[in-house]
């Protein structure tokens, strides 16, 4: 299982939950099953492409990953808004 | 009193105030999330808000009380598995049965609902048409901002899209035609014109006493329809304004020979012509257009007001108009555009004005 780790106002849509543990064999298998714990985060991080938006960040044990990025178990991901903005 | 919502780049801001005064910041909402457009169904008492989050994609949330919680919508999405997404939410319009509403999106989306807005359904007559693959957005992207119902006929609608002209429904939106004729692009090559749907409408708004009249800004044009949108008059050229060019347009509920537009200079020049705000008046259906300007910032002001950031209350002599610009300021009339008062300002930019 990979560990997802979430800030607001996503861990809010989490149940509060700021650390989560979920089955995935991909980054996109885990934020769909996020999704599914979860369905009030459906729609924030992945969009209807599954593809992640464009303005948020996903880091595999501290390095950029994909919606592909294959996994391990025990992997730690951090979901993080992008350092864009006006 | 009067409440207003002020959608900004950077929050939602409820306004409280009496005509003719400064109105006062009554709640805050969606800190430092774009807010396309709010409005409050006066059927329901809700509150609705079109926010872009630019990290976490458009939503539209729910409140009876702006300074309280807000729920998320459900049901603001796209086919999966599709090659598109959802990119903003541009407004949210009350139907003609109860509890249904239309909300109008980016890429030219259609969404309905029938339990006063909680949950949404996209509208597949729309989503389907077969010319889909050859439309192409405006600079604020494929925008579907206008959604014109028909008092007490919820078959007939009118939606309008940048760029992909008006478009037509007799069948409370199962199925779709143009309604373009008579509308000139000038930004297309004349030889180019005729078959194009490349039409780049600002807004349009239908009147509610005489439905088969609309009233539209296109971008660089201003028309008129009196066969309930197949055909357009141009009420721009020689009729008084400084240009035709802009974004928001206002009609008086009790007269349908009436509009207000605020012009800017030119598509590479968005802004108030002259340095000078203005308001721009008719009452003879497009004729003539009067200045209304008594109280806006005459000198040195070149603001931009987009195409949501002009709302309305009431009707005739006491109208109440207000509009907001990019610059922060907001500016309100509680007779009909006679005089203007400056309602806020220091606001971060408005994208959309509505009263409550």
């Amino acid at each position: 299982m990979a560990v997802v780790r979430l800030r607001a106002p996503l861990s809010e849509l989490a149940g509060g939950k700021r650390e989560l543990r979920l089955e995935g064999s991909t980054v996109r298998d885990v934020l769909r099953a996020l999704e599914h714990e979860h369905p009030s985060i459906a729609g924030w991080i992945l969009d209807e492409r599954t593809t992640i938006r464009q303005h948020v960040n996903i880091f595999v044990n501290g390095e950029r990953g994909r919606e592909d990025t294959a996994l391990a178990p025990d992997d730690r991901i951090h979901v993080l808004p992008s350092i864009s903005g006006g | 009193m009067t409440e207003l919502l002020v959608g900004t780049k950077k929050g939602l801001f409820a306004l409280q105030g009496e005509n003719g005064d400064g109105f006062e910041i009554s709640a805050r909402a969606f800190a430092g999330e774009p807010v396309e457009f709010a409005m409050r169904d006066s059927r329901s008492g809700r509150y609705f808000a079109c926010v872009t989050s630019a990290f976490y994609g458009p939503k539209i949330f729910v409140t009876d009380d702006p300074s309280g919680e807000w729920e998320q919508a459900e049901g603001l999405t796209l086919p999966e598995g599709d090659d598109k997404a959802l990119i903003r939410l541009w407004s949210v319009v009350p139907g003609e049965k109860d509890g249904l509403l239309y909300a109008g999106g980016d890429p030219g989306v259609l969404f309905e609902s029938r339990d006063g807005g909680m949950t949404w359904e996209l509208n597949k007559g729309f989503w389907e048409q077969p010319t889909r693959p050859e439309w192409g957005p405006g600079a604020g992207g494929m925008c579907l901002h206008s959604i014109a119902t028909w008092p007490g006929d919820p078959s007939r609608l009118a939606l309008a899209i940048s760029a992909v002209g008006v478009w037509l429904s007799d069948d409370g939106g199962e199925t779709w035609r143009h309604g373009n004729k008579g509308l000139v692009p000038r930004y297309i090559p004349e030889e180019a014109r005729e078959d194009t749907f490349a039409l780049c409408v600002h807004n349009l708004h239908r009147h509610p006493t005489r439905p088969e009249r609309l009233f539209m800004q296109f971008h660089g044009g201003v028309y008129r329809s009196d066969d309930a949108g197949e055909s357009w008059i141009d009420i721009g050229t020689n009729t008084g304004l400084p240009s035709d060019f802009g974004f928001p347009l206002v009609i008086d509920p009790d007269d349908p020979d009436s509009a207000y537009v605020i012009p800017l200079v030119a598509d590479l020049d968005r802004v108030t012509p002259d340095g000078r705000v203005r308001v721009y008046e008719t009452r003879d259906a497009g004729a003539s257009w009067a200045e209304r300007g008594d109280g806006l910032p005459a000198e040195d002001a070149y603001l931009t007001i987009l195409r949501q950031a002009f709302g309305r209350e009431g009707s005739g002599e006491s109208m109440g108009l207000y509009f907001g610009a990019t610059s922060g300021d907001v500016f309100g009339s509680g007779d009909a555009g006679a005089t203007w008062f400056t309602a806020a300002s220091k606001l971060p930019p408005v994208h959309s004005v509505r009263v409550a």
